[in-house]
């Protein structure tokens, strides 16, 4: 054998085995070539512009403005002017070496949030010198514009997804924006649109150095559906003005509709609170205010007892029931007596009055005896109540209103069950429950549960489910949960009568002093006890009387009684929303001006003692 | 006039056809590796493709330099070239400047030279023109210590740069020794060192020990009526036993970690592909992805986008994997292999002892080039820093080869002269 043979063997074998080798990494794995996409390839997210909301009258009341989060990637970070850096971006020394450390404990080489929601106005002179920083970048997000300083607990806030969430959604990613209340939240599946995809080729530095197949797999964002609600923001501004300085709520609803065109809470707070840089300094401080609980949405969440406006259910369930004619008769004699049991009336008619007059003067004694009638109609307390309680229920109190709003109560409507639990035996009689007919005692109604109330009295036996969307991307809703009648248990000739028991109430009845000459308004006051302090001040109205345009409920905590602040309140809305000003300027300015806190105060030094109530009030100042 | 045409007739034109192919075909390359759309002009000399050019067409003037001396001086100068190589690579490590951690590179104005990279043909040269001498018999140990020497003095020397890649490409010449009438056992006891080397390391120590002992005893078994047969196999056996307890010694030992974890990793004991583990990986996956036909050329999105290390010098092969696929990585391989069949037969058409070791010297040093340097690629060596010849970035190993190649098919056109 030749010498050089050897090398050929071993250009040979070299060769061969080679190209075995190729063959067997291109050709037959397939795992390199996924490996390979895994390196280079990038799937970003594009946010669509979320949903515009307008109010009834296509006022603009949530935009959208772009903001910048500036982006750190710890491992591109050079020796810099830290100083500088931190006077550009109002930084403490302290809490830029503490962002950055966070940012380079979640990743090296991975970018985070250094400074989230930098206002566009800010960002263009940060940008200029952001050259002079390595490591930092911009981001843009896109952030609500909020056009209207009211109605915050309504039109909600948008939020970032949570740990939690996104389990439950997988769809979302951490950090995603998403509806945290309100009609952001109960509306996210409409407002957020759809996100695009981009896929980028990356380098190994992380860098984006272009589309991947010229951008053939990328989708476009389509943006978020605008929303009509059915808000007047003129109207709910208005109610949160006038509420200013009291705790309580405020909601009114179109009869014919369902609609809501208020729902004001008070204390409530600027919506741009939740946007930009100090959002989450401003969040925690809204959401610590135990005292003030400006983030409970009252007007859905709180649970009263109604007082004297559920007087007027129970003249309904009467007359259906047959127990009570417009005709019968009672008189007062400062109360409801009954053996031992006293229910104290200030009506002060002392003489035999029909329903009409029992109505426009509260008179305790007149509704007691109505239950009392109702219920001892059957053979026993517990049918009687069980029968009454059915009544109430087709007002939709005692449960859920199933609408659009996010979050919301089911109040208490009790029923024979209940009483038999409470009382803890079936022996009890329709005097035990006597309080039930002034709307005391263990009934529980939310505001807008009232307000619903006051619509189907209005509508004289049904009411649409009060909602807070007219349209969404510009075509009215068909939800036939919204847009079909629901009917009341009590027959619509029923109605009229307790109605001009309602219209008595302003021409000379309880709330004579919020009596307006241009509106026929329909209303009951409403002074339910409150076992923590002074009583509540409520009032029910709609208005007009033969065409009600606007069904009403206004709570003020501890506002002594119906007539004192409800009531004017009540009023006051009713002539803004139909006439569209205000011709009681007195009256206006001192329902303006009325402020509680003193009240407030006392009730916490009360519950707590004098020197932590100051010293509370010392630290919201 | 005359001489000068009977040069360019004579000249070997495959090879030269295939040195240009693979110039050609690595400038490409690299112009892909390195490419990104603001640099997109191929004259722009502060890319690496720029320079690239830059050095191929120098390496043209290299040629013609190489084709009018007289090529009588080759083997007349071989000596004094070797030792002022030697010295450059002594100066080396006390001048030279440290670059990426090896002390490799002088440094002049704002060129570099890599001396090793012509210690390779010096070396070559040498080598040669001791065995081109008269009567200069390998069987005679002075010859057999000499001419070792000649090829380890330079590997030695460049080592401790550190740069054990191309001090391990020296072992090849032993490969010219072997045709120039050396022994085949030293062929096959390197083999079987080799083999022995592996062993060790995959092998528990304790296990090989005893399997050694008994082939051993089977050989004597079997070879018991030969006289004193015993005694060679004892000490075929202790020299055995004593190169795997020494690699065992020597790896657990002497080798840094570093050095341990690429051979831990190649051999399939450790698998940690983002550390140590990585180059193999991202060159794997590159070369992968290209599939049967490649992603195009300037497709890849591997190399371009730095997921492979030094992706234009020591991992061009990548790119090629990548751009080209099975299809072109393959026709790749056969050109080498084409280039070093023609070349060990330019080789055996020499008239002189002298010009026939140069050749064997100069395909010897290409062809470990090319294994090592491909198999590490593809995940069948470990990760050693040396270039695939004509093919990767670098001006001092683009001259460094063609002085090697031309000056073979220099010899090669000068032979008609030597009657």
């Amino acid at each position: 054998m030749q010498r050089k043979h050897l090398f050929y063997f071993f250009f040979l074998a070299v060769s061969i085995t080679f190209i075995a080798r190729l063959f067997y990494i291109q050709v037959l794995k397939e795992e390199y070539k996924l490996s390979a996409l895994n390196n280079a390839l990038r799937v970003e997210k594009v946010y669509p512009g979320r949903g515009l909301i307008y109010d009834r009258n296509q006022k603009l009341l949530v935009g959208n403005q772009s903001a910048y989060d500036l982006m750190v990637i710890p491992a591109q970070v050079k020796e810099m002017d830290t100083l500088g850096f931190c006077r550009l971006l109002h930084l403490e020394l302290d809490d830029f070496r503490k962002r950055l450390r966070k940012a380079k404990i979640y990743s090296w080489r991975k970018a985070s949030i250094f400074v989230k929601q930098v206002s566009r106005e800010d960002f263009a002179y940060i940008q200029e010198q952001l050259h002079n920083f390595p490591g930092f970048y911009p981001q843009k997000r896109i952030l609500r514009d909020y056009m209207t300083i009211a109605g915050a607990n309504v039109l909600g806030f948008i939020g970032e997804t949570n740990e939690r969430f996104i389990q439950a959604n997988p769809t979302y990613e951490l950090g995603d924006l998403i509806g945290k209340t309100g009609i952001e939240k109960s509306y996210e599946d409409i407002l957020k649109g759809k996100i695009g995809v981009n896929y980028r080729l990356k380098d190994v530095h992380n860098r984006v150095m272009g589309p991947y197949e010229g951008g053939a797999f990328d989708t476009l964002p389509q943006p978020g559906l605008d929303i009509q609600s059915t808000i007047d923001i003129d109207l709910q501004h208005y109610g949160e003005m006038l509420m200013k300085g009291k705790r309580g709520s405020v909601v009114a609803i179109e009869p014919s509709t369902g609609e809501i065109l208020a729902l004001v809470s008070s204390p409530s707070y600027n919506p741009n609170l939740m946007v930009g840089r100090q959002r989450s300094l401003n969040y925690n401080r809204l959401y610590r205010d135990s005292i003030n609980l400006p983030l409970f949405d009252r007007g859905l969440l709180a649970e009263y007892p109604p007082g004297s406006p559920f007087k007027v259910i129970n003249a309904l369930i009467g007359l259906q029931e047959g127990t009570l004619t417009p005709e019968t008769r009672f008189t007062c004699h400062h109360g409801f007596h009954y053996g031992r049991l006293h229910v104290a009336c200030h009506c002060g008619t002392g003489s035999p009055i029909a329903l009409r007059k029992g109505i426009s003067k509260s008179c305790n004694n007149y509704f007691c005896r109505v239950f009392k009638g109702i219920i001892e109609k059957y053979p026993s307390a517990q049918e009687g109540m069980d029968v009454w309680s059915n009544h109430v229920k087709s007002f939709n109190i005692g449960r859920y209103l199933n609408n659009d709003l996010p979050t919301g109560r089911k109040g208490l409507a009790p029923t024979a069950d209940y009483y038999d639990n409470a009382f803890g035996y079936t022996g009890w009689k329709a005097v035990s429950t006597i309080s039930l007919g002034i709307g005391q005692g263990e009934l529980l109604l939310t505001p807008i549960q009232m307000a619903n109330m006051t619509a189907a009295i209005a509508n004289r036996g049904y009411y649409y489910t009060p909602h807070i969307v007219k349209a969404i991307g510009g075509k009215d809703i068909e939800d036939p949960n919204f847009t079909e009648p629901k009917y009341t248990t009590i027959d619509s000739i029923h109605f009229p009568i307790v109605i001009e028991g309602m219209f008595d109430v302003f021409e000379n009845g309880t709330a004579r002093g919020s009596r307006l000459e241009s509106i026929t308004m329909c209303g009951k006051t409403g002074t339910a006890e409150n076992p923590h302090g002074q009583d509540h001040s409520i009032f029910v109205a709609f208005a007009p009387k033969d065409d009600p345009k606007i069904a009403i409920s206004i709570i003020v905590e501890n506002g002594y009684w119906g007539s004192r602040w409800a009531a004017p309140i009540a009023s006051l809305m009713i002539e803004r929303y139909i006439n569209g000003e205000i011709s009681r300027e007195a009256l206006e300015q001192r329902m303006l001006d009325g402020d509680l806190s003193d009240q407030y105060a006392q009730q916490l030094a009360e519950k707590y003692g004098e020197s932590l109530a100051d010293s509370i009030a010392n630290a919201t100042e | 006039m005359r001489q000068n045409s009977s040069v360019f007739v004579r000249l070997d034109w495959i090879t030269v056809i295939l040195y240009f192919s693979l110039a050609f075909l690595g400038w490409l390359n690299i112009y892909a590796a390195v490419y990104d759309e603001e640099h997109a002009s191929l004259l722009d000399f502060s890319q690496r493709y720029g320079k690239q050019l830059l050095w191929i067409g120098t390496s043209v003037l290299i040629i013609i330099f190489i084709f009018i001396i007289d090529g009588e001086l080759f083997q007349t100068l071989a000596i004094p070239i070797y030792i002022i190589s030697m010295l450059s690579l002594l100066a080396v490590l006390f001048f030279g400047k440290e670059i990426a951690g090896a002390r490799s590179w002088f440094v002049l104005g704002g060129f570099s030279i890599q001396p090793s990279e012509f210690a390779k043909f010096a070396t070559a040269l040498a080598l040669a023109s001791f065995l081109g001498s008269k009567e200069r018999n390998l069987d005679l140990w002075g010859n057999k210590i000499m001419a070792f020497a000649i090829i380890f003095l330079p590997a030695i020397l460049i080592i401790p740069q550190p740069d054990p890649g191309s001090g391990l490409v020296y072992l090849a010449l032993v490969l010219v020794l072997y045709r120039e009438g050396l022994s085949a056992s030293y062929i096959v006891s390197g083999i079987g060192i080799a083999i022995l080397f592996l062993l060790s390391l995959l092998v528990p120590l304790l296990y090989l020990q005893i399997a050694l002992a008994a082939i051993a005893g089977i050989i004597i078994f079997l070879g018991r009526k030969v006289r004193y047969f015993w005694i060679r196999v004892i000490a075929f056996l202790a020299v055995a036993l004593l190169l795997v307890n020494s690699v065992d010694y020597a790896f657990n030992n002497v080798l840094e970690d570093r050095h341990r974890n690429r051979l831990n990793i190649l051999l399939g004991k450790a698998h940690d592909p983002k550390g140590i583990g990585y180059n193999t990986t991202q060159s794997m996956i590159a070369i992968g992805s290209g599939g049967w036909s490649g992603k195009g050329y300037l497709n890849g999105t591997q190399t371009k986008f730095d997921f492979v290390p030094e992706q234009s010098t020591d991992f061009i092969f990548c790119t090629v994997g990548e751009e080209w696929g099975f299809l072109g990585s393959s026709l790749l391989v056969l050109l080498f292999g084409l280039l070093f069949f023609r070349l060990v037969f330019i080789a055996e058409r020499q008239k002189t002892k002298f010009a026939r070791a140069y050749g064997y010297a100069v395909v010897s040093i290409l062809f470990f080039h090319f294994s090592i340097n491909i198999a590490m690629t593809i995940g069948l060596a470990p990760v050693i820093g040396i270039p695939l010849p004509f093919f990767s970035y670098g001006g001092s190993s683009l001259w460094g080869f063609t002085f090697l190649l031309f000056i073979l098919l220099k010899l090669d056109a000068h032979r008609w002269h030597i009657l």
